[in-house]
């Protein structure tokens, strides 16, 4: 009981803290963050899959964010049939020769019986042949689909679905990339795995910042679909200025934080969704299971458990819960811009809401991502205020004064370092710890 | 003969020089992560912050003796701040392991525990450079720019291709020898490096000998200090100091130290220069080198590159994860850590 206390105390904590910011901040403000609390929640929960449930240490958050992101341009862009004429047809012969060269790597890996030494050799002159193919191929195709108006497409666009189509077919991607990353990775230790995981989400991320053919790169694909009525439409609605006029909200202003709603009420249910499943696994045989394997692996496989499946099996459903996340964003945004994926915003950032919320329990980490997004956004106006305040004795001249306020932004990235050390050492186990060692009717 | 002297001054002045630069200074940082590994056993995700750390005080070391208009022309005043660097990040790095480290150290964490520590710390400290010094480019090196400039090179070779050699790359030649060779002599000749390597090998042995664990794991970090202030400064000195640049520098130096086999210093040198020269190889357009080696009918129509530069970095993160799938203990590496 007493936990619960504290999980609902905490809980209307962060409440107040959105209401306090309404009220001396704007509401508008209010609702931006709350949106992204809510994705930073969803992603913090699937890192927390991974590393609450199973111990496994996923350093590469990054990159499933930014697959997740890729699903919504190729799901919701209209299909840029130019480009596909210019150069769908090479696409599709680079495709058809990766998928026979990995097919044919695997066939000598696994089925010839061929000495080491020889059966490496073929390995690489296969590999050489389809590198030679795919550069007759490749390179012309993704030149000819580039060029097709490069300040507009330049792209094969996508494939012209309704965007929340993203939000099913963004999962399945991030699960996709995750078991081939985890078919490879899910063997090495702990510490190897952390930096595995962060080299693979930068290849992922340079990936998806280069390849103009599939994603435009960092020309950005701008002006998504929204799944949101915009503004504009709003403010010439009639029952519109109703609303506004009913509570007493000047209807431009009233417009923003509508759509912003909007977004949260489709965000909320995909939230509760997620908790109920996860709350659901980790409270049945199967999370109990998980917890045995993280805790003593060795028992869990005298047990006659199958480790690596099951690691694979976690791992591949947190980075699908991240990728959901990953296009969320994208969709809240309206644009998909390569060059804002970096690994301190979208990876260790994430790894601070979970272990400070508490890992291994899904309340912690979505109260985490709901606390850390909070502190991220707000400390940014904190600090200058901080430092305004302590440097105004230095005058309006003062030079260090203006250097101190021009990079007050950066006390951020300080804070979260502090805050998670501290938490480390002085509540390891986070706002609200899992539960351990409870009795059958809990 | 005049084409096949030209290609080998391109090729000195697009390829070797440079990698073997940039080789050096991945090297450096690759010394202090694996250091570190060898004897607290962890990855340390704060080693490039640490670099831009010690670059910071390098920074602010240059601008007070130029204010104090003392300079050592034609050599850059890098070089001269350089002993308050790397005083200021062994400082630093000693009071994080003392406030930090130790803590979980004594406790003896696993590990990855240990790894997030170390990525908080790198949150902290690359939010404190960029606060104290802004997060804008820095250009520090005021030493005389060439040693050979390639219109000289021209001039005095008649050849079509110049090459050129920077001040900068001199020193980070010299300095990189020098300390690698500092650091081995103090590894393989003194006592207290052999205690070291003891205490590396087998913890429990060299407890057991009666070797003090706490001033072992300083000395460690006082080593990787300076190798970070060094290596920092160095880089730094050769291109730029961009604190965002010093953060994706974490990548090679792991491909580097993970190549060589963590806790391997010699492999850590090796594995610097691979991904250097991998790096500087891969990215190269050969066109004009070809063009000076084949008959003009067989020229070639590309610019014959492998990868296009924005692959870069990608490059390092290729071999970091083709070494931990095929050979986790390194290239060279015998023990698995």
């Amino acid at each position: 009981m007493k936990l619960l206390h504290s999980r609902i105390f905490l809980f209307a904590v962060m409440a107040l803290l959105l209401i306090a910011t309404g009220l001396v901040q704007s509401w508008s403000v209010v609702t931006t963050i709350l949106n992204l609390c809510l994705i930073s929640a969803i992603m913090s929960l699937g890192v927390n899959i991974q590393w609450g449930y199973a111990g496994l240490v996923n350093f590469g958050v990054m990159g499933f964010c930014a697959v997740g992101g890729m699903a919504v341009v190729l799901v919701a862009e209209p299909p840029v049939g130019a480009a596909w004429s210019a150069g769908g047809r090479g696409i599709a012969i680079s495709a058809f020769i990766v998928a026979v060269a990995i097919a044919a790597c695997l066939v000598v890996a696994r089925k010839l019986k061929l000495r080491t030494r020889l059966k490496q050799l073929v390995l690489a002159a296969i590999i050489m042949i389809a590198i030679f193919l795919l550069k007759q191929v490749f390179g012309p195709a993704t030149e000819a689909i580039e060029a097709v108006d490069p300040s507009l497409s330049g792209y094969l666009g996508g494939l012209g679905l309704p965007i929340l189509a993203s939000w099913i077919v963004a999962p399945v991607l991030a699960a996709g990339v995750a078991w081939l990353v985890g078919k490879a990775a899910l063997g090495l230790r702990t510490d190897y795995l952390a930096i595995a995981t962060f080299g693979i989400s930068e290849i992922l991320v340079t990936l998806v910042r280069n390849e103009d053919w599939l994603t435009r790169g960092v020309k950005n694909v701008v002006g998504l679909p929204r799944p949101a009525p915009y503004e504009i439409d709003l403010q010439q609605a009639i029952w519109f200025q109703h609303l506004a006029a009913g509570l007493g909200q000047p209807v431009d202003g009233f417009s923003t934080i509508f759509v912003k709603l909007c977004f949260a009420a489709l965000f909320i249910p995909v939230l509760a969704l997620l908790m109920w499943l996860s709350e659901s696994a980790l409270n049945s045989p199967w999370g109990r299971m998980m917890r045995a394997v993280r805790d003593n692996e060795v028992a869990a496989n005298a047990m006659g458990k199958d480790i690596k499946k099951i690691h694979l099996t976690v791992f591949v459903l947190g980075a699908a819960v991240i990728g959901l996340g990953g296009a969320m964003l994208v969709t809240l945004d309206g644009q998909f811009t390569p060059s804002s994926y970096q690994p301190q915003r979208f990876t260790f950032l994430i790894w601070i809401m979970m272990i400070i919320g508490g890992s291994g329990n899904n309340w912690g980490a979505v109260l985490g991502g709901f606390l850390i997004w909070f502190c991220w956004v707000e400390a940014e106006p904190a600090g200058v205020w901080l430092l305004d305040l302590l440097t105004r004795g230095l005058g309006e001249q003062s030079e260090l004064r203006h250097h101190l306020l021009a990079n007050a932004s950066q006390m951020r990235l300080v804070v979260m370092g502090v805050v998670l050390l501290v938490v480390l050492r002085f509540m390891p186990r986070g706002l609200i710890p899992e539960k351990r060692g409870q009795s059958f009717s809990d | 003969m005049e084409n096949l002297l030209n290609a080998v001054v391109l090729a000195a002045n697009y390829l070797v020089i440079p990698a073997t630069t940039y080789g050096c200074q991945i090297a450096l940082g690759a010394l202090g992560v694996t250091l570190i590994f060898s004897v607290l056993r962890f990855s340390n995700f704060a080693h490039g912050e640490m670099m831009s750390f010690g670059t910071m005080i390098t920074i602010f070391t240059v601008w007070g003796l130029q204010a104090a208009g003392i300079s050592i022309q034609p050599l850059s005043t890098a070089l001269l701040a350089l002993p308050v660097s790397i005083a200021a990040t062994i400082a630093v790095t000693l009071l994080t392991d003392r406030w930090v480290y130790r803590f979980y150290r004594v406790r003896r964490v696993e590990p990855i525990i240990m790894v997030i520590v170390s990525a908080g710390l790198m949150f902290f400290f690359s939010g404190l450079t960029r606060f104290v010094i802004g997060p804008e480019d820095r250009n520090f090196d005021d030493g005389v720019r060439f040693i050979i400039s390639a219109r000289e090179f021209k001039e005095r070779t008649g050849l079509a291709e110049g090459m050129s050699f920077r001040t900068t790359q001199a020193a980070t030649i010299i300095v990189a020898v020098a300390c690698v060779a500092l650091l081995f002599w103090f590894l393989e000749r003194t006592r207290t490096g052999k205690t070291m390597r003891a205490y590396a090998d087998n913890e429990d042995l060299a407890l057991l000998s009666g070797i003090d664990p706490e001033k072992v794991v300083m000395l460690a970090w006082t080593i990787a200090a300076s190798l970070a202030a060094i290596a920092g400064t160095l880089y730094g000195m050769d291109k730029s100091y961009k604190p965002f640049v010093y953060q994706e520098l974490l990548m090679p130096i792991f491909a580097a130290a993970i190549a060589g086999g963590f806790g391997n210093p010699l492999g850590a040198i090796a594995g610097g220069f691979l991904v250097a020269f991998s790096e500087v190889a891969l990215t190269y357009p050969y066109k004009r080198l070809v063009s000076y080696l084949v008959p003009p009918s067989w020229q070639p129509d590309g610019l014959l590159q492998f990868l296009a530069t924005d692959y870069k970095y990608a490059i390092s993160f290729f071999i970091l994860i083709i070494v931990l799938f095929t050979r986790p203990t390194g290239l060279l590496g015998k023990r698995s850590a």
